[in-house]
């Protein structure tokens, strides 16, 4: 087929484009994916029991603002490597920001505290499982998201892989806040990062497999 | 043409062509198959064979993608990175990669040039067409080579309307797969 019959090919019958693609089919991933998170943190694991009386702890707020962040830039992101041509810029900073900040609280809360105290402070009582409850709750946003970024046209797989687990990871570790019991500092900077942190590294070496086009 | 020309020319035309306008969308192809050309060709002096084949693939993953563009962006940025993206592909299949040093992190230079002639292109997206599924290949035969519509091709082939809508988009769609595994 030569080249201008291509063209005509595909100029012919063309319909009116749906635009903003990437943000619109990113939010139905999350529409979905963010409810059936919850159910299954509902039903594996359970809300806290003591949720309104938790909600007036500064605490319990910190823990997530940490994830919610993450999962908006997550989103930024993730819909500008979408789209082929379009800089990240300084988005990046919003995944830094909020791990910087919750850094440092947990490294003045650890000095702060005597010697004995610290190890609590850092293991709690659900370091075991944490970042695996983590992940595991993420995973329906996750795959939604990887999904609806194959229907996109990412040219950097691995970095956009990268950033729609950490959007899910974030969205994970947030509906898991409502269950965890754990409100030290140190436990969240330690085990609620690496819960974000693996759907993240899975997105990263999946994406190149599964993200061509 | 001076290059600030090109992206506006070409950016009214594409914009028209997403809200349906098909002769601004084929002209829009025509242009844009032109700046391709003396784009790639310039990249790929080491393989000349290669560059129609490779206008070709482009054009059809920039008409698949075409919801990924919005019209706040440069369009010259989206073709490039485009472009680029199918670049890379196709060197590293034939070369590893050593080739892939020095032309591909240019400037956005891809408006400033244009050929207008075309080779013929070594792979016949024609054949690939043929080897799709009816459901994929009937669409797009009837609908984008014949012209009818999409009413009439329901009506020809037995599929829903909806089926032939979906049938074309997925064709096209399983056609860049195939170009990119007769690569």
């Amino acid at each position: 087929m030569k080249t201008d019959d291509l063209v005509a090919m595909l100029a012919t019958g063309v319909a009116p484009v749906p635009r903003r693609a990437a943000s619109l089919r990113l939010s139905v991933a999350l529409l979905v994916g963010v409810p059936l998170s919850f159910a299954w943190m509902l039903y594996e694991y359970g809300m806290r029991r003591d949720l309104v009386q938790a909600m007036f702890w500064p605490m319990f707020w910190v823990r997530l603002a940490l994830p919610v962040c993450v999962a908006v830039t997550g989103f930024v992101i993730v819909q500008r490597l979408a789209r082929p041509g379009v800089r990240v810029h300084k988005v990046w900073l919003g995944l830094a920001v909020p791990l910087l900040v919750i850094w440092v609280i947990a490294l003045v809360i650890l000095l702060s505290s005597p010697a004995e105290e610290r190890p609590t402070l850092i293991m709690g009582q659900t370091w075991r499982t944490c970042a695996m409850n983590i992940a595991t709750i993420s995973l329906p946003v996750f795959v939604a998201a990887l999904i609806a970024l194959k229907g996109l046209a990412p040219t950097r797989p691995a970095l956009a892989g990268a950033a729609a687990g950490a959007m899910a990871g974030g969205a994970g570790a947030a509906v898991y806040a409502l269950h965890c019991v754990e409100l030290a500092a140190p436990f969240i900077a330690i085990w609620y990062v690496a819960g974000i942190l693996l759907p993240t590294l899975l997105g990263a070496l999946i994406g190149p497999r599964i993200l061509r086009w | 043409m001076a290059k600030s020309d090109a992206e506006r020319v070409l950016h009214d035309l594409f914009v028209r062509g997403l809200d349906g306008d098909a002769a601004a969308y084929r002209a829009f192809l025509q242009k844009l198959s032109t700046h391709l050309r003396a784009f790639l060709a310039r990249r790929l002096f080491g393989w000349p064979d290669e560059v129609e084949d490779l206008v070709q693939e482009c054009l059809l993953a920039m008409h698949n993608q075409r919801h990924t563009y919005q019209s706040d962006q440069p369009l010259t940025a989206w073709v490039h990175a485009i472009a680029r993206y199918k670049m890379i592909d196709l060197l590293r299949s034939k070369a590893g990669r050593e080739a892939l040093h020095d032309p591909l992190d240019d400037d956005l230079a891809v408006f400033a040039e244009s050929a207008t002639e075309a080779s013929d292109a070594r792979r016949d997206i024609a054949g690939l067409l043929d080897s799709l599924p009816d459901r994929h290949r009937l669409p797009i035969v009837h609908v984008k080579l014949e012209g009818l519509s999409v009413a009439e091709t329901a009506k020809l082939t037995g599929m829903s309307e909806s089926a032939v809508k979906v049938g074309i988009h997925r064709g096209l769609k399983a056609l860049a797969l195939k170009i990119r595994e007769s690569m």
